[in-house]
């Protein structure tokens, strides 16, 4: 009976070898997912940190370099140039996505709209779409020759706007990024809201409190660590922007240049140049200036929050 | 009196408007979501010429769609036949067999006391924030050495590792996994392993299914791993694939033909994944509460 009470703990009956077999047995669930944390995420992390530390020349062969290939990071224009275009592109499009994810999962959540399950499953639908073929699609779309928006311009005899441009292309990827995942984030802040008791929302309006001074006071701060998250995933996502860059580049190679982002400049530093060891240094400086980033943006907002 | 029955109609009348308004912004952005696929869509139906002289949210004159699905499969010597088959095998595989290493992980941090839990789960909890490029460079050399780039393998490997999963599953688990069913199985005289094969993955089946469902449509929708571990063109995921086919379309001269079939090969790569979350709906929308409970 000891067993109920104590959770865990084995009956002093049992012979040493089953209690060693006890003591073992989270370490065998945990096994097959070690095993492949170790294979595929420190050993790649260490043999990736132990690369950033050569240098690797056609004269001269592989010499060790010690933090070099970092000093290199920090005064590498071309690095620092994507880093400022996705700070852009994340001051406006996380700010405009979270804003209207809220927005949406406040008012799904409020029942002032009637069938709210068309609107959550229909705002969530772009999600589905491969980042790939949401960037085709958007870029036929923007395009010239048959995409929809120039179609109507000419209809209307109007001059057809051109979205590629330099100026044009990050509000462009914004707007790709925001169509695909403000539906996803909506639904995280969504279930959380669903999770708060009514009761909280009753006693809110008791004391006289409004739909508007409700859901600040109340719905928001209570779904907090949701809105954290989701903030934290857009920035993370924004740091590694990828895909879309990528993809344009077709359609606009003058714009979207080999050094766009920074992870379009590590692609082409590693695949296209053979720099793998450069590279390995680039990718450890975007992670800190990820974390860092990250960092300061949670503790900002937390501080606002209290 | 007066004012008493006025006053509700000016607050009736400011409500219906206030819900009008919110009614009208909704639909904005359902269009807003909406149209961009509705276009893609009717696109397909056309042919390439009809693509450039029509207009792009109605139909042409002919229905074209199933020619462009049979030219789809044709070209290039069926690529992309094989395109679907390597996605499918690759999501399927990645996410079925990450899932369980997620929940056989979740469940072992929920349920048991051991030396090192805390360390470990701090370390997997970092390491969803860790950026997944850090991790290219090194999977590319090591696959190239082991012999194992330009295999499906290894794509499926390192998606088998999902710390985002194993810190669901976990929660999860604390919700879900009754301790007292659990302490009753033991007093039973129950192993370990017997216990959570026929309780626990029962009481866990919900969480499993969550996770397995966006680590499907994580894989099926990956580009980045893909394009850097999958040269040959036989063995490129659709949407490895559809990216290189619009490069070749984008060429002047080259191949114009290609935007129709890159339109539609969209569409079929879309339309599997739009199934699974019409058809789990109750999963994925009671799932992602999942995360938000203490994150």
């Amino acid at each position: 009976m000891s067993v109920a009470n104590d959770p865990g703990k084995i009956l002093p009956t049992q012979p040493p070898w089953q209690r060693t077999l006890y003591k073992a047995t989270p370490y065998f669930f945990l096994l097959p997912f070690l095993i492949g944390y170790i294979a595929f995420s420190i050993y790649p992390l260490l043999y990736s940190f132990n690369l950033s530390l050569y240098r690797k020349q056609i004269i001269g062969g592989i010499t060790f370099i010690g933090l070099e290939n970092y000093g290199k990071v920090f005064q590498d224009a071309n690095f620092w140039e994507g880093i400022r275009n996705v700070l852009i592109f994340g001051a406006v499009q996380i700010p405009v996505m979270l804003g209207l994810a809220l927005i949406f999962a406040l008012v799904l959540d409020s029942e002032i709209i009637r069938r709210p399950s068309i609107f959550r499953l229909g705002y969530f639908l772009p999600f589905a779409v491969p980042s790939v073929v949401a960037a085709l699609m958007w870029g036929y779309f923007y395009g010239q020759s048959f995409g929809p928006i120039a179609q109507v311009a000419v209809a209307l005899k109007l001059k057809p706007p051109v979205f590629l441009t330099a100026n044009g292309i990050i509000p462009a990827m914004a707007n790709i990024s925001t169509w695909q995942y403000a539906g996803y984030n909506m639904l995280i802040i969504y279930a959380a809201l669903k999770s708060i008791p009514a009761e909280l929302y009753d006693a809110a309006r008791v004391d006289g409190a409004n739909d508007l001074q409700i859901a600040w006071y109340v719905r928001i701060p209570l779904v907090w660590p949701a809105i954290a998250l989701t903030i934290l995933f857009s920035i993370n996502g924004t740091l590694q922007l990828f895909n879309e860059p990528n993809v344009l580049t077709v359609v606009a190679p003058s714009v979207v240049n080999l050094h766009f982002t920074p992870n379009i400049y590590l692609y082409n530093l590693a695949f296209r140049n053979g720099e793998f060891n450069y590279s390995a240094a680039v990718a450890f400086t975007l992670a800190l200036v990820s974390g860092i980033i990250a960092s300061l943006v949670l503790y900002a907002t937390n501080r606002r929050e209290r | 009196m007066a004012i008493q029955t006025r006053k509700p109609d000016t607050y009736k009348l400011r409500v219906r408007l206030n819900s009008m308004a919110t009614h009208l912004f909704m639909f904005v952005f359902l269009a807003y979501f909406l149209i961009p696929l509705l276009w893609l869509m009717i696109s397909s139906t056309k042919t390439n010429d009809g693509l450039f002289s029509s207009f792009g949210f109605w139909f042409s004159k002919d229905f074209n769609f199933f020619q462009n699905l049979k030219d789809l499969f044709a070209y290039d010597n069926g690529n992309f036949a094989l395109w679907m088959r390597n996605t499918a095998i690759y999501a399927l595989i990645a996410s079925l067999g990450s899932s369980l290493i997620s929940t056989l992980a979740g469940y072992a941090f929920a349920q048991y006391r051991f030396p090192g839990r805390n360390l470990l789960f701090g370390i997997v909890l970092a390491s969803i924030f860790v950026p997944a490029t850090v991790f290219a460079v090194p999977l590319f050399l090591m696959m190239s050495k082991s012999g194992l780039s330009n295999t499906l393998l290894a794509v499926i490997l390192p998606s088998l590792v999902n710390p985002f999963g194993v810190y669901l599953m976990r929660i999860y688990a604390e919700q879900a996994v009754s301790q007292d069913l659990i302490d009753a199985a033991r007093v039973d005289g129950a192993g370990e392993f017997r216990i959570f094969a026929t309780i626990a993955f029962r009481l866990l089946a919900p969480g499993y299914v969550t996770v397995l469902l966006f680590a499907f449509v994580g894989a099926w929708n990956n580009y980045f791993l893909p394009l850097l571990l999958l040269s040959r063109s036989d063995l490129f995921v659709l949407t490895v694939g559809l990216a290189y086919w619009n490069s070749l379309a984008s060429q002047p001269g080259v191949a114009h033909v290609l935007y129709i079939l890159v339109i539609t090969g969209s569409v079929v790569a879309i339309v599997p994944v739009m199934f699974v979350f019409l058809f789990l709906q109750g999963f994925w929308q009671g799932g992602l509460s999942l995360g938000s409970v203490k994150a």
